[in-house]
């Protein structure tokens, strides 16, 4: 029996059965509580390797570039943030090379390291420690919330100056997709169930 | 009135990391989850007096983000200041309404939506009101959605200052309102992470919504 207390209003209840691709919302307050993912583990590692090419080359390549009185500039991802800084603006700077660069970076490093560690089992308890700051960190990583503000500064800039979008752009367009792809495969409940519990016991069998 | 129990009713603790149930020993103090090592807590620590800190510290910061400017352009020795206002004007003046509204949205109306939801909560919560629990957590998972799209400015900002650098053609660089622009999206994202959604449902008990 799989008894849950909802993680937002505390309600007692028992997870059912769910079919492949189900969801469960807590019957009190409508949070989702579980969702039956298939093969989820195999799939999200899947994913993330080609998230982390995908990064590499959004990060390496120009983003996009312009061209105005036979004058043309580039800048990449870390060349926003680093022309902040330049700017003055350090804070600024930080922040948006925080959300964009390393949060990203760290998220798929974070679930590379989480998947293949809970290829063992049982899993070491490190792993269940990298899941925890996993969870805090995801919102700070704004790939999504990036592409659109650079999709806005082309239409601002295009008025101004001949804009060709780069390599990265379309890879960053790559990343943004597998970024939602590993959000709507990874099922933190399959790693929970493998890793080795910190005060040392096995971890409980379950099924699935 | 439907029945229920809540885990901190039970005597239980639903870790806050890894989901698992846990029976603390003492409940004066949890102590650790067994499984992954987080600290236990019945609700999260201290968490109306924190929102309301950062609540206040993001309205702080509003009035300037939306009065100093967050660009600055010289064309030709001829300076302009872009606010955030400003810049939306100016992208639906240049005939982009689609874009102008989806900036206008995320930059202005979604940062002081979001400081009336928190603070609509709180003060509920704080009266241990038990009416519209089931909208008020709706409220709470949209604010949680929602928040971290407000840094769209903040990027546009950085790629438009980062490209026109055409010096002494023209140039582009940011100013103050961006620094203060991006506290208040930082804030009221640590805002409503420090908020704990289960306080909306501990007047009610265990039982269920707007049962009149």
């Amino acid at each position: 029996m799989n008894l849950i207390a909802c993680p937002h209003c505390d309600l007692l209840q028992v997870i059912p059965a769910l079919p492949p691709r189900g969801k469960a919302r807590c019957p009190r307050c409508g949070k989702v509580v579980a969702v039956s993912k298939p093969d989820s583990l195999n799939r999200t590692l899947a994913l993330t390797v080609a998230a982390g090419i995908a990064y590499i080359v959004a990060n390496i390549w120009p983003l996009m570039g312009l061209s105005a009185a036979g004058r043309t500039s580039t800048t990449t991802i870390i060349g926003g943030a680093h022309m902040m800084w330049a700017q003055g603006e350090k804070i600024t700077a930080l922040l948006v090379g925080f959300c964009v660069v390393l949060a990203p970076a760290v998220q798929i490093g974070f679930m590379l390291a989480l998947l293949l560690a809970t290829r063992r089992s049982p899993a070491p308890s490190w792993a269940g420690e990298l899941l925890r700051w996993f969870k805090f960190h995801q919102p700070w990583a704004m790939v999504e919330v990036m592409m659109l503000g650079v999709l806005v500064s082309l239409v601002k800039i295009a008025d101004l100056a001949t804009v060709i979008p780069g390599v990265g752009m379309f890879s960053l367009g790559a990343l943004i997709f597998l970024f939602a792809a590993i959000t709507a495969a990874f099922d933190p409940e399959k790693v929970w169930e493998r890793v080795g519990w910190a005060n040392g016991e096995e971890p409980r069998e379950a099924g699935g | 009135m439907k029945p229920g129990l809540t885990a901190a009713e039970a005597g239980l603790i639903s870790c806050e990391a890894c989901g698992l149930l846990v029976r603390p020993a003492h409940a004066d103090e949890p102590g650790y989850c067994p499984r992954c090592d987080a600290e236990l807590e019945f609700r999260r620590h201290n968490s109306v007096q924190r929102t309301w800190a950062l609540i206040i510290a993001a309205a702080v910061c509003y009035l300037p983000a939306n009065i100093l400017p967050i660009m600055i352009s010289n064309q030709l020795g001829r300076v302009e200041e872009d606010t955030i206002i400003s810049g939306v004007i100016l992208l639906y003046n240049t005939g982009s309404a689609v874009l102008a509204g989806i900036v206008l949205i995320a930059s202005v109306v979604i940062p002081l939506a979001k400081l009336i939801a928190l603070s609509y909560l709180l003060i509920t919560v704080q009266r241990g009101s038990v009416r519209k629990n089931r909208d008020r957590a709706k409220l709470y998972r949209l604010v949680e959605i929602v928040g971290r799209w407000s840094m769209l400015d903040v990027f546009v900002a950085t790629f438009i200052v980062a490209l026109i650098q055409l010096q002494p053609l023209m140039a582009i660089m940011p100013g103050m309102g961006v620094m203060f622009f991006g506290a208040v999206v930082v804030l009221t994202m640590l805002a409503a992470e420090s908020f704990d959604p289960r306080l909306i449902w501990d007047s009610s008990k265990g039982r269920w919504d707007d049962d009149e």
